[in-house]
C-alpha cells in the first residue's frame, strides 16, 4: 500500500445515534455508497485523514521514479528505455492525479511538497531500499507495481469522489507496470546462469519489502477502524497482504524462483498460503528514515525542487508580462 | 516561496462527434503550458483529439445547499417524457 500508516483523527467510531444531523446525514451518504464531493458537507477528521492519506500516495508515485529512473539510461536496449520511460512518466501522472484530488480538500500542491521536505509527510517504505542491478527493475514492476495494484483496485470504490477517479485513471495505466516487469523477470529467468542469479537476488531483497507495503498486520493498525467506516480504507492491511502472497507465490514459481521464505506452505484448510511476517522492527526503521536509501531520496527531491525555483518564478514572471502587454493593447 | 501556478481544469474531445468531458486538472504558469502539459498527461494512449484548458478560478458552480431548489423542481415534470402519453400500437413508431 502507498499509504501504510495514515493517523486518523476521528476518536473511535460514533454511531449514527451519535451523530450531529449534518454528520449524520454524511455517513448515509457514505453507507449507501454516494460519493462525497469537495464541496459537501464532510467531518474535519475526514477531510484531514484523507489530505494525509492521498498526499502519502501521491507523494509515493513521485519519489517511486527515483529508483527507476536510475536505470533508464542504463536499460539493456532501447526498447526497453522506452518502455521504462513511459512507465516512470505514467508514475508521474499518478503523483499529479492524486495531488489534485488533495488539493481539492483545501491544500495547496507546493504546501504538500514542502511537508514531504520537511519529513512531516510520509511516501511508502518500499522506495526507500537502492534498485541495484536490472533485475531489480523487473522485481519493482512486477511486485511493487503488484502490490500497489492490489491496494489501489478497491480504492476505486472508496467514498471520495475526486480520489476515486483518480484511483481509476491510475489503475487503467497499472496493469501495463505489473507486465512489463513480469515480462524483465521471465527474460532473466530464463537466461544465462548469471542472469538467473541476479533474478533470484532481486527477489530476495524485494520480497519483504513488498510485504511492508501493506502497511503493519492488523493487530498493530490502529486507525483502521475508522477509515474504513468512513470507505477511504476498503481491506484490512492482513487481507491485502494475504491476497498478494497467494497470487504471487505460482508467478515465482513459474520463473523458476524461490520466495525467500522457509515456512512458506500451501495450506489446504484456509485455502491460500502460510507465510512469514516481514520485519516490522525494520520497518519501523525505515520509516522513521533510516532505510537504506532515505537520504538520497529526499535530498533528490529538494534538489529537484531547489534547482527547479528558478524556472517556476522565470514562468510566472513570463505569463504576467504576456497579460500585462495583452490588457495594454486592449 | 515562490508564487504557486494557477490551476487549470482539462477538458478532452475524446473522438470526433464527442464533446469535450472533463478529465482532471493540473498547475501551469499560462494557458499555452496548460494545454502542452495536458498533451502530455491526459493523452499519453491516443485519449483525445481536442484540448481545452480552463483557469478553474474562473469558473463558477452551483452550491452543494441549492441541489435541492435549483433541481428538485424538474422531478414532477413528468409530461417531459415520452413515456407520459400512451399512444395506440396502429399508429406505430412515434
Ligand atoms: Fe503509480
Ligand atoms: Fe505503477
Amino acid at each position: 500500500m502507498y499509504a501504510q500508516m495514515v493517523k486518523s483523527t476521528g476518536t473511535g467510531v460514533k454511531s449514527l445515534d451519535e451523530m450531529e444531523p449534518e454528520e449524520r446525514a454524511f455517513q448515509e451518504k457514505v453507507d449507501a455508497d454516494i460519493r462525497i464531493e469537495a464541496r459537501d458537507w464532510m467531518p474535519e477528521g475526514y477531510r484531514k485523514t484523507l489530505i494525509r492519506q492521498i498526499g502519502q500516495h501521491a507523494h509515493s508515485e513521485i519519489v517511486g521514479q527515483l529508483p527507476e529512473g536510475n536505470w533508464i539510461t542504463r536499460a539493456p536496449t532501447l526498447e526497453r528505455k522506452m518502455i521504462l520511460l513511459a512507465k516512470v512518466q505514467d508514475e508521474a501522472g499518478h503523483g499529479l492525479y492524486l495531488y489534485s484530488a488533495a488539493e481539492t480538500l483545501g491544500v495547496t500542491r507546493d504546501e504538500m511538497t514542502e511537508m514531504l521536505l520537511s519529513g512531516k509527510m510520509k511516501y511508502s517504505s518500499i522506495f526507500n531500499y537502492p534498485t541495484l542491478t536490472w533485475a531489480d527493475i523487473g522485481a519493482v514492476g512486477w511486485l511493487v507495481d503488484g502490490a500497489a495494484i492490489m491496494n489501489q483496485v478497491p480504492l476505486q470504490r472508496t467514498s471520495y469522489g475526486p480520489y476515486s477517479r483518480a484511483m481509476i485513471r491510475i489503475c487503467k495505466e497499472e496493469s501495463f507496470h505489473q507486465r512489463q516487469g513480469y515480462d524483465i523477470m521471465m527474460k532473466m529467468a530464463k537466461g544465462s546462469e548469471a542472469q538467473k542469479r541476479m533474478a533470484q537476488d532481486a527477489l530476495n531483497r524485494f520480497w519483504y519489502p513488498s510485504l511492508m507495503m501493506f502497511g503493519p498486520s492488523d493487530a498493530n493498525s490502529v486507525h483502521s477502524e475508522q477509515s474504513m467506516a468512513w470507505k477511504i480504507k476498503i481491506n484490512s492491511n492482513d487481507e491485502l497482504r494475504r491476497k498478494f502472497v497467494d497470487q504471487t507465490v505460482p508467478q515465482a514459481e513459474y520463473l523458476g524462483l524461490t520466495v525467500p521464505d522457509d515456512t512458506l506452505a500451501w495450506n489446504e484448510e484456509k485455502g491460500g498460503y502460510d507465510f512469514a511476517e516481514p520485519d516490522w522492527d525494520e520497518f519501523f526503521d525505515v520509516l522513521k528514515g533510516a532505510g537504506p536509501a532515505n537520504h538520497d531520496r529526499l535530498e533528490a527531491r529538494k534538489t529537484a525542487w531547489d534547482d527547479g525555483a528558478w524556472v517556476r518564478d522565470g514562468l510566472t514572471a513570463h505569463a504576467e508580462k504576456k497579460r500585462t502587454a495583452k490588457v495594454a493593447a486592449e | 516561496m515562490s508564487k504557486e501556478w494557477p490551476l487549470y481544469e482539462i477538458f478532452i474531445r475524446g473522438q470526433h462527434g464527442l464533446s469535450h468531458r472533463h478529465v482532471g486538472s493540473l498547475h501551469a504558469p499560462d494557458a499555452e503550458t496548460a494545454i502542452k502539459n495536458a498533451r502530455d498527461v491526459y493523452t499519453r494512449r491516443n485519449e483525445g483529439v481536442s484540448i481545452w484548458v480552463v483557469e478553474a478560478a474562473a469558473i463558477t458552480a452551483t452550491a452543494p445547499g441549492d441541489k435541492g431548489p435549483i433541481f428538485e423542481p424538474s422531478e414532477s415534470k413528468i409530461y417531459r417524457h415520452p413515456t407520459f402519453y400512451d399512444i395506440p400500437d396502429e399508429i406505430g413508431h412515434m
